[in-house]
Formats: C-alpha cells, structure tokens, sequence
C-alpha cells in the first residue's frame, strides 16, 4: 500500500489557480491552517472556497485568493466577526454563494454520494433564494406534495482538513468533541489532503488512539489522497484535545492590519511561523 | 430587594421555555443562556443544554451525552429544540437579519451570515434576544431575511408553515409576541419601570399595543436567589443589560 505522506508544499502544489477548495473545521476549530499558510506562500488564486468559514477564508481574503467563496457564516467564534472577510466583503472582493448551514451540510451530502442535489426543508422564505436566483425547488413525489429546495452538490476538486492523528495510509482520527464535517468534505473531493498533529504508525493501534472509541477513525484512506504531519498545524484555531485555540493570537491577528501580521507571522515557511508565535509569547512574557 | 432590569430579562427569557418538554434550549447570548439554566433549575427540568460545543451537559457540567453538529442540525429538523437566536434586525412580522447591513451585493457592514436562521425558522420554534432595543434593530424591513417572518412564511408555502413558529421576543424593554389576526409584532409585557412611550419610541415600525399591557411578571424569591448567588454570582447579566 502507498505511504501518502507528503510535505505541505508538495500538498499545496498539486492544487491550481481556478479550483474549488474545500476547507474542514468549523469557524475558529481545527482548521488546517497550515496548509492555508501553505497556500498562502504559492501564487494559487481564483479559488472557489468552501467553508465553515474561520480565519481560514479571513486569510485567503485578505490576501485576494477568493473568488467565490461558498458558505453560511465567517467567524472567529470567540471574535464573532472576522475582520479580514468582513473588510474583503465590505470592498466587493469577491463574490458570495451564501447559504443556510443545513444547506451547506447537505450540498457536501450530496456530492459525497455522487447525487445532483438533496432536498432539505431550509432557504424557503428567506432572502436565501433571492441572492442565489439559481437554487431550483422539488416537489415531493409521495402524497404529502411538500416542497422543498433542491440543494446542489458541493462537490470539490480538492479538500484540506486537519486531524489530531494520522497514518501513513490516509486514516485520520479526531480526539475532540466533534468531527465537524471533515469526512464529507474528504469524501465530496477529487482529492483531499489531510494534516494530522502527529503522524503514527497505525491509528488503529497507536497511543493515544488505542484506547479511544472505534467511532474516533473518522477519515478512510479510500478518500485521502496526502498526508501531512504538521505539528500544532491548527494554530491559532482550537484543536481539542491537543490543544486550545489561542485567544490571544487570535486576538492579535484581529486586531492587527493584515501587512503587519503576514510580516512579523506569514513571511517564512512554517517552522519560521511556529518560531514568531514562540518569540511572541516570550515577549508576552508568558 | 430591587430586582434589577437584567433579572427581568432572564425571568422573560426563562418563560420561553416554560412547558417545552424534552427538547434542546440553545441560548445564543449571555441573558437567554441564564434563562435557559433557570428555566431548567426550576419550571422546565426535562430541558437538554449544551457545553456550547458538543456535549449535551447537566446543570453542573456533568455530561449526558453528544451533540456534534451534524446531530445537532438532526434536533433542528427533527424540531426537538427551541433556540433564541440574537438579531441585528428584526421587523414587524418577525423576520431577521444577521447576515449583513445595507445592500447584501455590497454590504456597508458585513455581519455573521446568515448562519442557521433559515433552517431554525422552518423547523423548530425560534425565538429572539434583542439586548439593546432600538430603531436600528426594530425596523420597518430587514435588509436580509436570514430568519424567516410570519408574512414571509405565509407567502412561501404549507411546507414552510408547517412547522414555523415565533414563540417570542425579548429585549430591554419588554416581551413581544405575534398573537395578532395577521401575525404582526404585538407587545406583551414591559419589563416594570419601562413606558409604552418609550418601547415606541425605540421601535422602527408601529407595534401592536393591546389596551392593557401587563408587566413582565417578578421573579420568585427563590427564583432571584438562584439567578443572584448560583446561576450567575458574578453579576455578568449587568454587562448585556444596565440595571
């Protein structure tokens, strides 16, 4: 069987301007963030994201990758508003696909299961259906002939997730509290790359995984494509149990203008991103 | 003792759920989640509360079981859950708006998104928590429908009314509800020390004000004491709500 372990630049360089992205996590929660650091180092751009949106839409806002993002909110959690995307919308940066989240949830549905669409009792009634004038309706054939709006798939040419663990295979585990929808954006794309904290030699019989629920082997190798081990790779969004999100990084990339940030933070590869965040909490004095 | 305007706003936030069962509370703010855990504390003990990520929790973090997103999206549509969502907007027949302010191809503020508003409104009942009431967020016309309205329901269909339901609204002033013949916003309660003049004057829209208009009822003493020295002892609510 193949070792799918890659570098993040290998994973991010088989990606091309024009794509449609997927990105897993969930507002300010186990985002892949260092692949998006990944990303932002090559001149990838056109992209059509798909996301829970965090600070990884706020990133790839700010520095003009988008153009189309697909989701139903941008958050920071903790920081409700991200102010990267809002500056991005706010300035017509790019255009917007928003939908509601049962939507967005059953658009990955769909593509994962190679259907058109899935019907789903959400967007009737709201201004949902004014601003995306393609969603179509479906009437049920059965004799209730509800309605309903037929979600399209959201289907993906690749996607990006990041895990708690994974093996050389492609089988990823998640040790926190929610899986978010990791495995459908995996499943919904041509080819996923997949960051773990660490990578073990099975997560079948690993430490810690060896005593943690069957139900925690989320991602399958059939729909993993890269591997990359990428140390403390959610920062600076939660990755429980590994680690919390970093408030005060995050709080400090809110609040600072993007220039400034992407020179002390995003001028390097990982490892110089890694060693910035060290040295400023040394400053800190923490 | 005094019962301050945020007491008030926690007894009116707890009363939303008061005879719902076995079904989710998701507060979303400070006020309607002290309202929830009193309301669960006392009159609605069969209420199931989140840890504010995945784990269904009892009064004392103790965890009962889990609720990743995933599933919790299934209570939505499943219609076991009553949520208070916030508002930036909100107009007379109920329909809201966190997504964005102005023209939504060009926003002059970019907000949340429109989140789960329009799935919550079409599955289970959803009610909203207006800490600071004003004519900015009481308007005439939400400039995004996220949560979907009573007149917009109607117009949409049997499939969207079927389940749609505006149980209340609670602000700094008062409660409203839609218990009018054509659904439109009505006044319920004032919290005591608040006037019908100036719940108009802070409201965008002519509100429906029925000739007498009761207080929102006082909390218990029992009530007060649980709010004041084990659901909040220090004193948070005084930051969503003055007084």
């Amino acid at each position: 069987m193949s070792d799918k372990t890659m570098s993040a630049e290998e994973a991010v360089g088989r990606l091309e301007s024009g794509m449609t992205l997927g990105i897993g996590g969930w507002g300010s929660r186990r985002k892949p963030m260092a692949l998006v650091r990944a990303l932002l180092r090559t001149s990838i751009t056109d992209l059509t994201v798909v996301s829970y949106g965090g600070p990884d839409v706020g990133l790839l806002a700010a520095t003009g990758r988008i153009r189309k993002l697909v989701t139903a909110f941008v958050t920071l959690d903790s920081i409700p508003l991200e102010p990267h995307y809002r500056a991005a919308r706010e300035r017509g940066a790019f255009e917007l696909t928003e939908v509601d989240e049962a939507m967005f949830m059953w658009g990955l549905h769909a593509a994962a299961n190679r259907l058109p669409f899935l019907p789903v009792r959400a967007g009737l009634g709201s201004d949902v259906m004014r601003i995306n004038p393609g969603l179509r309706t479906v009437a049920s054939p059965y004799e209730d002939a509800e309605t309903f709006v037929a979600m399209p798939a959201l289907r993906l040419d690749a996607a990006l997730v990041h895990m708690n663990r994974a093996d050389r295979l492609g089988n990823g585990q998640y040790l926190g509290p929610d899986p978010y929808f990791d495995d459908l954006l995996c499943e919904a794309a041509d080819a996923a790359y997949v960051s773990c904290e660490r990578l073990v030699d099975n997560v079948g019989t690993a430490e810690p995984a060896k005593e943690a629920a069957p139900q925690t082997l989320l991602l399958k190798r059939s729909s993993v494509t890269g591997v990359i081990e990428t140390p403390n790779g959610a920062h600076f969004t939660s990755c429980a149990p590994d680690y919390g999100r970093d408030e005060a990084f995050q709080k400090l990339y809110a609040t600072t203008p993007y220039g400034q940030f992407a020179e002390r933070f995003l001028g390097g590869d990982e490892q110089h991103y890694q060693r910035a965040v060290l040295d400023w909490r040394k400053e800190r004095g923490q | 003792m005094t019962v301050t305007r945020a007491e008030y706003c926690v007894i009116a936030c707890a009363e939303a759920w008061r005879d719902n069962g076995e079904v989710l509370a998701s507060p979303m703010g400070l006020i309607p989640a002290l309202g929830a855990r009193l309301a669960k504390r006392t009159f609605s003990p069969d209420l199931l509360l989140t840890d504010g990520e995945a784990m269904l929790v009892g009064l004392d973090g103790t965890v009962e079981g889990w609720l990743p997103y995933r599933q919790h999206l299934t209570m939505v549509t499943g219609g076991r859950r009553h949520v208070m969502m916030g508002a930036s907007q909100i107009d007379r027949f109920g329909n809201q708006n966190i997504s964005c302010i102005g023209d939504w191809a060009r926003p002059k503020r970019q907000l949340l998104g429109v989140r789960g508003g329009p799935v919550n409104t079409l599955n289970n009942p959803t009610s909203y928590w207006v800490p600071k009431h004003s004519a900015r967020v009481f308007v005439e016309k939400v400039d995004m429908v996220c949560g979907v309205g009573y007149d917009r329901a109607a117009a949409a269909g049997p499939s969207v009314t079927r389940f749609h339901r505006i149980p209340r609204v609670v602000s700094d002033l008062g409660v409203f509800d839609f218990a009018t013949p054509d659904h439109a916003m009505r006044l319920a309660s004032l919290h005591p020390g608040v006037t019908v003049e100036q719940v108009q004057e802070a409201t965008g829209f002519a509100l429906h004000v029925p000739d007498e208009v009761p207080y929102t009822r006082e909390p218990t003493s029992a009530e007060l004491d649980l709010i004041r020295s084990v659901i909040d002892p220090e004193g948070a609510r005084r930051r969503e709500v003055d007084g």
